[in-house]
């Protein structure tokens, strides 16, 4: 504990770029993934090709995604946004189908009947009803891009890998602990906050926080 | 000319050889109550999905008030009828003021309209206007078919299509809703499409019975008169025709005393239980039978019209189902 005390701007600095990183990876994996899983959602035949093709990457060891990138990209931030946000694919896409595919067919008969169009039904009735298991999805999702974030430092993508890396390399076991300690903060923190917003999420589209009177 | 117009309208389902809706055709009046009565497979919510196109006839054709439902948009067609299912549909993330606002909301009215409409249907259903603030989910089966109802009337559409909207409820509560629902259409006089498998409410609440099997329309006609003369021996078993107290509760004290001609009796003092000219036949027989059979008086403001002895339904009965009204 004593690196981290003594490092502790250095340290910050490094749960700063990690966040940044990551926070970048999930909002362009979530673009990339809503159209996907509505797609997916609307046409069957799709969806289990689109989630096998997902699978597949989400296989792929990390470090070998990042380096299969290095020759198209180079090194740093870029090949390491681009592989968080190929793994992050799996769990967002799989949410948004779930989520549009498990709403009760009655209320989207209903909207059907009342003469929504198919774009206001999406936004109006399909996508509220289905964003408490869309933000579980982007915990979720939260959770690993922060977790394989820490291999990013490897192609120079920076992070609080490099305080595991370091530590690895330098024989410094208090250093690896920091970056231990620093990773597990910065996760939990995270998947307290997400939840949070879940959970209230979830009330307002059960309609459970009403006024009672 | 009639409100609604089918032409052998006809609905196939794709991998199947059986069309669903084989060749319909039907005439409605505006402001007719029609029940469509079939048991379960028989097509009837196809033939009712087809008028607001979330199915697309096969062939045939569909006129309402003298308009080929195809030449206007789906969404169009569909914000101009009140539609009901039976698990009501409503949205669960919408307050009871949002779910009743948003077929106006659509055809963008602006807010005070919405706003003061809102209270309206919440009286007209019932409902107190404390309730707009609610979310479905905090209210109870039957309030939450009134917000459906109030819901498929927002936009003051002059048809409605209703899906079984009562199917999921407990009998008291249907029986209500029902009383609700003719009370409506007596002040609103829509005209109205059910669907039900329930012979006792489609007798109850039809102006016309639209009987369907296997994709055909088998009898198409008042209660009273399906129920005198079954088109065969489907109809007969579907309704219980020979059920003749199902026949009396079609007709009324006044019926029986206008089939009877007698008059002014006014000798009858000192009796306590009086029957009303519009209780039911089978209500008077029930009352009649519980005296000991004799006779009770109809009163009506105070003035004996008459009297219901157990010869008088019976009379009735039998001339009416061999004179038919009109």
């Amino acid at each position: 504990m004593r690196y981290l005390i003594d490092n502790f701007p250095y340290v910050l600095s490094l749960i700063g770029q990690h966040l940044v990183m990551s926070g970048l990876s999930l909002a362009i994996a979530l673009v990339i993934a809503l159209p996907i899983g509505i797609v997916c959602a609307r046409v069957a035949r799709l969806r289990n090709l689109v989630l096998g093709i997902l699978g597949v990457i989400y296989t792929i060891p990390s470090l070998s995604l990042f380096v299969l990138l290095i020759p198209f990209t180079g090194l740093g931030l870029r090949p390491a946004v681009i592989a968080l946000v190929a793994y992050a694919q799996l769990v967002l896409v799989r949410n948004v189908v779930v989520g549009l595919t498990g709403i009760d067919p009655a209320i989207v008969e209903a909207a059907r009947g009342m003469g929504m169009t198919a774009a206001q039904r999406l936004w109006r009735v399909e996508l509220p009803l289905a964003l408490p298991i869309i933000l579980a999805g982007v915990r979720v999702a939260m959770l690993s891009i922060i977790a394989i974030g820490t291999i990013a430092a490897f192609i120079n993508a920076g992070g609080l890998g490099l305080l595991l890396f370091d530590g690895v390399r330098s024989s410094n076991p208090e250093k690896i602990i920091a970056g231990a300690v620093a990773v597990s903060a910065l996760a939990i923190s995270a998947n307290g906050i997400l939840w949070l917003i879940e959970q209230r999420v979830f009330q307002a589209t059960r309609g459970v926080t009403g006024t009672k009177n | 000319m009639a409100f609604i117009i089918a032409d052998r309208l006809t609905k196939t389902f794709p991998g199947e050889t059986r069309p669903a809706v084989d060749q319909v055709s039907f005439e409605i009046k505006q402001g007719e109550f029609v029940v469509l009565l079939g048991p379960s497979g028989c097509g009837k919510t196809t033939l009712l999905k087809m008028i607001n196109r979330l199915y697309e006839p096969t062939s045939g054709r569909l006129l309402i008030d003298g308009v080929d439902v195809r030449s206007m948009p789906a969404t169009a067609l569909r914000r101009r009828i009140g539609y009901v299912i039976q698990q009501t549909g409503l949205f669960p993330h919408l307050r009871v003021e949002q779910n009743i606002a948003v077929v106006p909301q659509l055809l963008r009215w602006d807010r005070a309209r919405i706003e003061a409409r809102i209270d309206e249907l919440l009286d007209l259903v019932e409902l107190p206007r404390s309730y707009r603030r609610r979310y479905p989910r905090q209210l109870s089966g039957g309030e939450q078919q009134r917000v459906g109802l109030a819901r498929a009337l927002a936009a003051d559409p002059s048809l409605m299509l209703m899906d079984e909207p009562f199917g999921a409820l407990d009998a008291i509560t249907r029986a209500r809703l029902q009383e609700e629902l003719l009370r409506i259409q007596q002040r609103l006089h829509k005209t109205i499409l059910f669907v039900t498998h329930d012979v006792d409410e489609a007798l109850r609440l039809a102006d016309r019975l639209l009987i369907m099997r296997a994709g055909r329309i088998v009898q198409f006609d008042t209660p009273l008169a399906v129920l005198a003369e079954p088109a065969d021996d489907f109809v007969r078993d579907l309704l219980g025709a020979d059920d003749v107290l199902r026949r009396l509760s079609l007709l009324t004290v006044a019926d029986a005393l206008a089939s009877d001609g007698m008059n002014g009796d006014h000798t009858a003092h000192g009796i306590q239980e009086t029957l009303n000219p519009g209780d039911n036949l089978r209500e008077a027989l029930i009352r009649v039978l519980r005296s000991g059979g004799r006779p009770l008086p109809v009163v009506e403001n105070g003035r004996q019209l008459g009297r219901i002895s157990p010869d008088i339904i019976a009379s009735a009965l039998t001339r009416k189902t061999h004179a038919l009204p009109d």
